[in-house]
């Protein structure tokens, strides 16, 4: 049989960090009361306008920087129409025909047969970052045969970041996906928090044999983790090739992922092909963004973005940060992207490195092993860790120390583990584990010992 | 004679104490009444009017009035959002609507004092040459009663009386029109998308202003097409509408598309000496249908200014013929899109039928929305389709640049105005206008001012004389991007060469003698 050579895109839409929404005062904010977070405009009241929210445009002139994207000084917003009940205008304003930012890439890290010791880096080309509204939600009750609207989130900006098809299976989707949340939490673009829709992903698959055109792709939808977007993909990869290899045929349409029962299904309001009638955003004048030569000289720098302003102050990314770690602590490559892959992780280990002697080559076992397994087990993050960075810090000083042993310390930090306050010195002299150096000390306790064994 | 004054001269009286607040809106207020057979008005808001008075009479007696347009009754077109106040765009579709806010055109003229008397009729959803067609009936002409027309009309049958006879306002700012024409306010707002102010202006025999693109907000006025409208202005006398052009143009943050120069209210000054003038006459406005009876006054107008020392040219604006298929898509491709949002789901009218989103949507859209709107909708989702936009919107939006360019290089060469007719003749007979459909009478009409709006140049209505039925003939004015100063100022000598008479209304005359009497009438001095 012809190897099958899968090929795999992405559409994510990540949620703008921002106070207020894309073209319209109201608050962003998660989980508030229903229809609580509702402008004029964001109800489609006749009349209204829309506001371009310069926070939004910052958030996405960063992320196009970031992922070294060609930022369009010049960007246009368009109408996309199609009725749905949780579009209260019956359009969607989008960035169709000039996007803010182009052609861009994204480099993530993969490890070869699951050994963290071997990573390999892949570039995915971004096509294009486009600034757009957040919908609302609509909730459907059969039993009730009514449909409740929430407009919470209808106008709340939105950056479509479109990843080119250089990915060819779930593995790979993910690892940049996490990438890209990543850059994105460091920038504070966007929280990227996917379980609370901050960060959506739609991936594009299809497969051909090599030398053969490219094969119809079907869109995969309601993916809620990074985990789950590879499980959809591959299944979709592999219900893709067995339907050739069956003599079938693939239809271009949208599938939902089912996480229960971990394949993809035809989604059922998604029948042919919408036409959206594209139309210019008459209320919206062409973006235009500056960069240091272009601005003009006496140009109210309230009312302008610059561009290189925005370039001088980025932090650095995740990439920059996990090389700087490495540098300076001596760590392995792999440990870095593992601290850099649990949230505040890093900040925990250089904080115990900061107030311990022992050297960070030590202590990134403890922080990797011990601390992270013990989260792990109790699905703690490292900011709910009862065990902060100065106990920790203090446990290794007496370990570094010789005052107790290293088992004597894996016991100390499952007592620590139990939150009850106590000092790791505390927790010593309580179970007595000090290590005992005193020579006449140890050889009244062994005369001990030997004097009760003789006694049996 | 205070209703019949012009809005500088009864600011003047409520100054002096001549007249208070609540006279003249309870005066204003009594003739709306007795006028109500004109259909002018949707809604009188009758308390909060009263109470608006009040407010200003108390501000007057202290002797802190917020300026000229304080304690003055305006009028406010039915598609404009009003606080409190239903705002129903003559359409089944938002038939109760009560909106939350206040256009910033309408919450600018209530926080210099302006007394709000109402709502006035429109064709739904400002579609339409003739405010026919709205759900609240059409809007009668003040002319169709005034002495001078009925001394004109020759019944064609025994049979045949004043009630078939009435002539229609123009549109779709008919009530508008109507309402400053017949003098229950002192001035009013319109829209002008088309034409649209200054087209029922010409009928009714009124100043209508089309303010140049972006220098009044649009926030608040339910749109009809986002690119081409704008707020418009109608009073009795050019130096009125420069007074409301002072208090409202100016950028507003809520709307994007207002330009962010600081706008300098201006005097309007008293032109004496136009030699220094360059007046274009565009040859392509002479155009197919237009009535000898304007043509001939159109000339005389241009004859005016030449023998008053100014350069009168011949110009031409050559792609003028393209402009009305031109609209026709853009227009509906804009309504199509703009109306969208009706679905019954937020606010305004929603259909009982619940079998499904979907059909909901569809019987509130049929039932909200009357068969202009349908046709409008349906053809601009056509020319949008993926297949058909590059045919013809993009194509539409190449030929408008080629339309505004034409008026670019004419202002380039040197012409500082234009003079046009407004309208092909003077304001038909009710029941021979509904002979033709909305589109035909539409594309009919706006021909002569709808070029303005494709451009978004100033341009204004200035009665100039009655036509041989007694009815008003107006003539335009086209000026440059943001030059409203001297466009106005043309305007206004020209009225003053013209002396366009008073309408002579029964009911106008018995409302206004009064106490009052003694003092001097208003006349268009």
């Amino acid at each position: 049989l012809a190897p099958w050579v899968p090929v795999v895109g992405l559409e994510i839409h990540a949620q703008i960090s921002s106070n207020s929404k894309l073209f319209s005062g109201s608050q962003v904010q998660f989980a508030a009361p229903p229809n609580s977070l509702v402008s004029f405009f964001d109800a489609s009241l006749p009349g209204t306008l829309p506001v371009l929210n310069r926070r939004c445009v910052e958030a996405a002139v960063m992320t196009g920087l970031a992922l070294n994207c060609s930022i369009n000084k010049k960007s246009l917003f368009d109408r996309k129409h199609y009725f749905y009940a949780d579009l209260p205008a019956g359009y969607q304003i989008t960035q169709q025909r000039v996007p803010i930012a182009v052609n861009g890439s994204l480099s993530y890290n993969l490890c070869i047969d699951n050994k963290m010791s071997q990573m390999v880096t892949k570039t995915v080309r971004i096509k294009q970052i486009q600034l757009e509204q957040d919908s609302g939600k609509s909730l459907h009750d059969d039993t009730r045969s009514q449909t409740l609207v929430d407009l919470n989130r209808a106008g709340v900006g939105l950056m479509e970041v479109v990843m080119e098809p250089d990915m060819c299976c779930g593995e790979e989707a993910a690892a940049a996906v996490r990438e890209l949340q990543l850059i994105l939490q460091t920038l504070g673009s966007s929280q990227a928090v996917m379980a609370e829709g901050q960060l959506r992903v739609d991936a594009n698959v299809s497969v051909h044999h090599p030398g053969e055109p490219y094969g119809v792709r079907t869109e995969v939808k309601n993916i809620n983790s990074i985990r789950f977007l590879a499980k959809a993909i591959d299944y979709e990869i592999q219900r893709q090739i067995e339907e050739l290899e069956n003599g079938g045929t693939i239809l271009n349409e949208t599938r939902a992922f089912d996480s229960k029962l971990g394949c993809t299904v035809p989604m059922r309001d998604k029948e042919g092909k919408q036409d959206y009638r594209f139309m210019p955003e008459p209320n919206l004048p062409p973006l235009i963004l500056y960069d240091a030569k272009s601005l003009p000289a006496n140009m109210n720098h309230q009312q302008v973005i610059n561009i290189d302003w925005i370039h001088e102050r980025l932090p650095d990314l995740p990439s920059v940060k996990r090389e700087k770690l490495v540098e300076q602590y001596g760590i392995l490559p792999e440990h870095s992207f593992t601290l850099l892959n649990e949230d505040g992780l890093a900040e925990f280990f250089e904080s115990v490195v900061k107030r311990t002697q022992m050297k960070p080559k030590k202590v990134i076992g403890w922080i990797l092993k011990d601390l992270l397994s013990y989260l792990k087990q109790h699905s703690l993050t490292v900011k709910e860790s009862p065990v902060s960075s100065f106990l920790l810090a203090d446990l290794l000083n007496l370990l570094e120390k010789k005052e107790i042993s290293s088992t004597a310390a894996k016991q100390v930090l499952a007592e620590l583990w139990k939150g009850e306050g106590k000092t790791p010195l505390e927790i010593v002299k309580e179970q007595k584990l000090e290590l005992l150096q005193d020579q006449k000390e140890l050889e009244q306790i062994c005369q001990a010992v030997i004097d009760g064994q003789e006694n049996e | 004679a205070m209703l019949r004054a012009s809005l500088r001269q009864v600011s003047a009286a409520l100054k002096e104490g001549r007249v208070t607040p609540t006279e003249l809106c309870q005066r204003c207020l009594a003739l709306i009444k007795s006028t109500k057979f004109l259909n002018a008005y949707i809604t009188v808001a009758e308390e909060t009017a009263l109470k608006q008075a009040e407010e200003s009479e108390e501000r007057y007696k202290r002797g802190q009035p917020l300026g000229s347009l304080d304690g003055i009754p305006i009028a406010v077109k039915d598609n404009f959002n009003t606080a409190g106040i239903e705002t129903t765009c003559a359409s089944n579709m938002l038939k109760g609507y009560i909106s939350p806010y206040n256009a910033t055109v309408v919450q600018k003229l209530l926080d210099q004092g302006a007394v709000l008397l109402g709502k006035t009729n429109l064709d739904e959803f400002a579609m339409g040459s003739g405010s026919t067609d709205g759900v609240f009936g059409p809007v009668r002409n003040p002319w169709s009663y005034s002495k001078q027309y009925k001394e004109k009309s020759v019944p064609k049958c025994p049979s045949e009386d004043e009630e078939s006879n009435w002539v229609i306002t123009g549109g779709s700012s008919g009530g508008s029109a109507a309402a400053v024409s017949s003098f229950t306010c002192f001035a009013a707002l319109g829209s002008d998308t088309g034409g649209s102010t200054r087209n029922p202006a010409a009928h009714c025999g009124v100043v209508g202003l089309k303010p140049t693109y972006g220098l009044i907000s649009r926030h608040g006025l339910i749109p009809l097409v986002n690119s081409m409208d704008v707020p418009g202005i109608l009073t009795r006398c050019v130096d009125d509408a420069a007074i409301l052009l002072g208090s409202l143009a100016g950028h507003d943050p809520k709307d994007s598309t207002t330009i962010q120069d600081d706008f300098k209210p201006f005097e309007l000054p008293d032109l004496t000496d136009v030699s220094k003038l360059s007046i274009g006459i565009p040859k392509e406005y002479h155009a197919p249908g237009l009535s000898n009876e304007i043509l001939a006054l159109w000339s005389k107008a241009a004859d005016l200014f030449k023998n008053a020392g100014a350069k009168v040219v011949e110009v031409s604006l050559p792609h003028t013929h393209y402009s009305i298929v031109c609209y026709h898509v853009l227009c509906t491709a804009e309504v199509a899109s703009n109306m969208a949002r009706f679905d019954g789901l937020e606010y305004g009218h929603r259909s009982d039928l619940k079998d499904s989103t979907e059909s909901m949507y569809a019987a509130t859209r049929r039932e909200g929305f009357n068969d202009v709107v349908r046709g409008r909708i349906l053809s601009g989702n056509y020319f949008l389709l993926k297949q058909n936009y590059e045919k013809y919107f993009v194509k539409a939006q190449k030929v408008r640049r080629l339309i505004a360019n034409d008026f670019v290089k004419v202002f380039r060469s040197g012409v500082d105005v234009l003079l046009t007719p407004t309208t092909l003749s003077d304001a038909a007979p009710y029941m021979e206008f509904i002979q033709e459909d909305n589109r035909t009478r539409s594309a009919q009409d706006d021909i002569l001012t709808q070029a303005a709006n494709m451009a978004g140049l100033p341009a204004i209505n200035v009665p100039a004389a009655l036509s041989e039925r007694g009815l008003p003939v107006g003539l335009q004015f086209i000026g440059r991007s943001f030059q409203e100063k001297q466009l106005l100022a043309v305007a206004k000598w020209f009225e003053k060469q013209v002396q366009f008479p008073v309408i002579q209304l029964e009911e106008v005359k018995r409302h206004d003698s009064d106490v009052f009497q003694h003092q001097k009438s208003a006349s268009f001095s």
